[in-house]
Formats: C-alpha cells, structure tokens, sequence
C-alpha cells in the first residue's frame, strides 16, 4: 500500500500530519510500538526539516508485509555538504525557525538513529530526497 | 482482563428512534445505526457517556442498582463524592443534606474523599519512581479505558493506585469490622456522577463484595431534595451522624486540577474527552508529552462536576464546590491523625493492578490481510462522497469503509451510492427502500407526526 502527503513549506502547524495518519496505520497493523515510535519520529523529523528549509515537498509511504519506505523529496535549496548535515548540532536554520523552538540541528542525525537504513541525495538549489527504510 | 468491558451505558429500543446523534459524537467511534437502532460495540466503548449526552430522546440511560437493595444490610454505608453537596445552592449546609441521607435509610456517610490525602502522597511516592514521563492518574475509569483501547503504549504509564473511593470504602469497612459490626450486614452503596465509575466498579474483581450496589447520583438528588424541601419547617429527628470533614484539598480532588495541583514539576490537568484525545496525539508526535510529570486526564468537561449523572449546572456546581471546600480546614484528618489499625492497614491495599493494553483494532489477521483490508478501504473511498452525513449509519465514509470491508455494511447503504446505482439501473427503487429499511427499520420511511419536532409532538 502506498500512500502520498503534500508537505507545505514555512507552514509549522501542520508539521506531524503525515507522520500521525502513518502511526495510525502501523499501529492498525499491530507493529511493535517501539518500532513505531522509531518510524514516527523520523517521518515527523523528516517533515519538520522540509517545513523549516525547503519550499515545497512529498512524503511518500509505502507499506510492505515487512518493511516501511519512506521517501521524502522536496523542492529547496538542497544540502552542500550533506556529511556536515549529519553531524549533531550543525544547523543552518533560519533565527526565525530556531525561536520556534526547532532548527536544533538534530533533524538528520535523529533520523539516521532511529531508522534502519537513511540515504540522502541533494543537488543545491533543487531539491533534497531523503529515503528511509525500516524493517518490521 | 480478557473477557472484555463492562458496560453502564444501555439502549432502551423503545426510546431509540435511530436519529445518528450519538454515532456522530462519540469519541471511539464505536455506535452504529442498525435496523433503526443505535447498537454500541464493546469493545471501542470506553463509557464516557458523550452518546448519552446527544441523545434527543432520552433512549441512552445509566443502569443502576435498586435502592431498596440498601435495606438487605443493618449497616448502610452511602460514599457521597465532596460534588453531591455542590449539587445543592450554598443554603443548603452539609448537616442538613447528611440528615436528609440518613431520614431515607442511610446510617453512616462516608466522603468518597476521606483518603484522596493518602492515595495523593502515595501517587507522589510512584511518581518519583516512574521509569518514564508522564505519570498518568489512574482516576477517570473512562480516561483509562481510552488509553487502553487508541493510546495502548500509553497504560504503562497509569499509576497503579486505587481511586479514593475503592480506597474510602476499603478503610471504613475495616473500621467498622474493627468496631464489631458483622462484615456480611455492611452494604457500602457508591453514589457516583457518571456511567464510567459503575463500569469501573461492576467490572473490577476487587469491588466485589467491597461494595455492595452503586446509586445514580441524580437519582439520590432528587430523593434528598424531596426530604429537604419537606422538612425544611420542622427540625430534622433523623440522628445524621457527620462524616469526618475533608480538606479543602481533599474535597476539591474530582475538581479539575484536583490532582495535579498536589505534585511538583510540570503538571498538566486536562479535562474533556476530545481535548484529551488532541493532546495525546499532539504531544505524543513531537515527543513534548516525555517533558510533562504528572498528567490528570478527565472525559468530562469541568471533571466530575461535568458527568452526565450530576444534575446541577457543571459551571455552577464546580464553584459551588470550589466555595464548599474554601470553609473547609487546610489540614487533611487522616493524613494527620491515626485512626487505629484500618488506617495503618490501608497504606498496603492501596495499590491497584496494572493496566493491560486493548488495542481497538479495526481489522483482523496477519499484516498481509490487514494491508489488503485497508487498501480496498481506499479504494471504496474512491467513490464515496466523503460528506460524512451518517445516514448510512456509520459515523462517517471512512467508518463506512471500513464496516463494509469487515463485512458489516454494504456499499449501497450510502444513500449517494443508492442513487447512482438507480440511475445506473443496477438497483430498482423497491430494493433501495428495502435497503433503507435494513438500517433505519419500516417506521422510519412512514409518515409520523408524534415524532420530534412535528405538528403532534408530546400529544
């Protein structure tokens, strides 16, 4: 089963909309709930850095008897240095992000924690397509 | 826990006029319209009694015990939650409401609250314990329920400690036994404001034979204030023997904030059903719901002061309780005082079992199976108008969906679907009545003019 999600750039409030109708169906197929809480935050991180940087992106999800595929691609101002992205602490988040209480710099490294398998692919002034993968 | 719920909440068919207020208010999704009826399933309702609250018709009711069953006992024992007395306006002092309790047959009151001081320093101890945040109170049986049945990672997170009334009615047994009354002519009868605490009391080993019947706090309302009106002119005969006074924080525990005004570090009180549901889902997503302590959780709007069984204005009776509790001392009796070895005793009873998880699932069978059920769920929706109007009987399309994918409904009770299907001429128009008949029964499609809202109404 696949399922997509429009996510807005610079529109906070509606972060965690993807990431809550995808716990709704792992919890529907009975999947462990730490595995879930895993899968959940890293989708809900993965919004939240397309929301924060980019202009527009997709989330898409799809379910498989024993894994989960999440692929995040947006339309931003890509990564330069994606190693440098995935060190804890380095963000290039806006003042603005940052008062909202995100832009922490724990967005990618958070991710690449909590899934099984992360890969990222940017080209500067493009786009970012993050894939996720975690096995049931 | 296996053998399910039980449940408070009935539907009197006789009442039932299938009108889908209910199925479109509650908050589990767990009523349906079936053959011009509104049927509840088990396992999704948690009691929190919002069905009973839409009903237009007064066909959701309450269950309770028969009063006349308090006679059974020499020794008649009613635990009356702090709230019942804020039923009554500010004139009406708690000796007078007491002694009109004891002239219709009571002889001892026994505040539900006695012992909320020893369960809160209790919950305290649990709550500096906790492996993980937040703490939840285990106070509001239908809070429990629903995190048992949409929130089930959530019910490690229940402390286990008894409700002050299981733990009231615990102690003062015992010190009526320790006085020398015969433990089989105690009849301990809980007055309670919603459906949810009968379900918690009826469903739960450990009240039988603790207590002996539960009463609808509206129902003994109108008895004591029958008495009160009638006896107001003459001075009460009826030796009320008083209750031990609470504190002001022991009367205000079913208050919202009640709790969580007892606990340090960050604190949240939230009250009503739906409220509760966003926060969770909220907080539970961005992981703030792991920086909070101590959450008090209640399904009624203004806590119990709210439930469906307490007459008085919910707005109204909170205050009244809040100016009730204001005249009462600072100082809690029991925590302070010790009262024999019932007290002493009542420190090791005062925990209660664990929570168990019962995910509300809406399919079954493996994941393979599920994902399929849900895939046809989608494309079902495809081609259903997505309005959620209920006149199917389902709460709305996607419950709609999923009926029919569980094999419960079909795609042509949709009334749009009906149409097209007419149209179509897959469906004749003596099959689409027949249809509409199965779930809203014969009289629904006959003219009436007794019903709600038409020219003979009441008559």
């Amino acid at each position: 089963m696949q399922v997509s999600y429009d996510i807005e750039g610079g529109n906070f409030t509606r972060a965690g909309y993807a990431s809550s109708d995808v716990k709704r169906v792992l919890k529907q197929l009975s999947i462990d709930s730490q595995v879930i809480k895993r899968i959940v935050i890293a989708l809900y991180e993965g919004e939240v850095n397309v929301v924060a940087h980019a202009w527009s992106g997709k989330a898409t999800v799809t379910f498989d008897t024993d894994k989960i595929t999440i692929v995040i691609a947006d339309r931003g101002p890509g990564i330069p240095d994606i190693d440098r992205a995935m060190q804890a602490g380095y963000s290039t988040a806006s003042p603005a992000v940052r008062e909202m209480g995100f832009g922490a710099g724990m967005g990618l490294p958070n991710m690449k924690k909590n899934v099984d398998e992360l890969l990222i692919e940017s080209t500067v002034g493009v786009g970012t397509t993050v894939t996720m993968i975690t096995k049931f | 826990m296996s053998k399910g719920f039980y449940h408070a909440l009935k539907i009197n068919p006789e009442r039932c006029t299938g009108c889908t207020h209910c199925v479109m208010e509650c908050p589990t999704g767990a009523l349906r319209i079936r053959n011009g009826k509104a049927f509840i399933h088990p396992n999704w309702c948690v009691d929190c009694a919002e069905c009973m609250r839409s009903c237009p018709s007064e066909a959701i009711y309450v269950e309770q015990d028969d009063f006349n069953r308090i006679f059974d006992y020499q020794c008649r024992v009613a635990l009356v939650p702090a709230l019942f007395f804020a039923q009554f306006s500010k004139t009406r002092s708690e000796e007078e409401i007491c002694s009109a309790l004891c002239s219709i047959g009571f002889t001892h009151i026994v505040p539900v609250e006695l012992t909320a001081g020893v369960v809160a320093e209790r919950m305290r101890q649990k709550i500096a314990q906790a492996e993980r945040n937040p703490s939840i109170s285990p106070f509001c049986p239908a809070i429990a329920r629903l995190l048992q049945i949409r929130f089930p990672d959530l019910t490690d997170n229940i402390l286990n400690v008894k409700s002050p009334f299981e733990a009231s009615a615990t102690l003062f047994r015992r010190e009526l036994i320790e006085q020398g009354v015969d433990s089989e002519q105690i009849g301990m009868f809980y007055v309670t404001p919603c459906a949810a605490k009968i379900a918690e009391v009826k469903g739960n080993d450990n009240c039988n034979g603790l207590i002996q019947g539960v009463l609808n706090m509206d129902f003994l309302y109108n008895k004591v204030y029958h008495i009160i009106q009638s006896h107001s002119a003459e001075p009460s005969s009826s030796t009320a023997q008083m209750p031990a006074p609470l504190s002001t924080d022991e009367m205000c525990w079913s208050q919202t904030g009640g709790e969580a005004r007892h606990f340090a570090g960050r604190t949240l009180a939230i009250d009503e059903i739906h409220n509760v549901i966003e926060f969770i889902e909220r907080t539970e997503l961005t992981g703030e719901i792991q920086t909070v302590d101590f959450l008090e959780l209640r399904a009624c709007d203004r806590s119990c002061c709210g439930g469906v069984l307490a007459p008085a204005n919910r707005f109204i009776a909170s205050e009244r309780l809040d100016k009730r509790a204001q005249r009462h001392s600072e100082q809690s009796m029991l925590a302070t005082t010790t009262t024999g070895q019932a007290r002493d005793s009542l420190d090791n009873t005062i925990d209660s079992p664990p929570y168990m998880p019962m995910a509300k699932l809406t399919y079954t069978g493996g994941i393979e199976e599920v994902l399929r059920q849900m895939n046809s769920v989608r494309n079902i929706m495809c081609f259903l108008p997505g309005i959620d109007c209920g006149a199917c009987g389902s709460p709305g399309c996607q419950a709609l969906a999923e009926d029919i994918v569980r094999g419960e409904a079909h795609l042509s009770n949709c009334i749009f679907m009906q149409r097209q299907m007419e149209a179509a001429g897959k469906l004749s128009n003596q099959s689409a009545l027949l249809i509409m008949e199965r779930v809203w029964g014969k009289e629904r499609m006959e003219k009436n003019c007794f019903k709600k809202g038409a020219k003979y109404e009441g008559k």
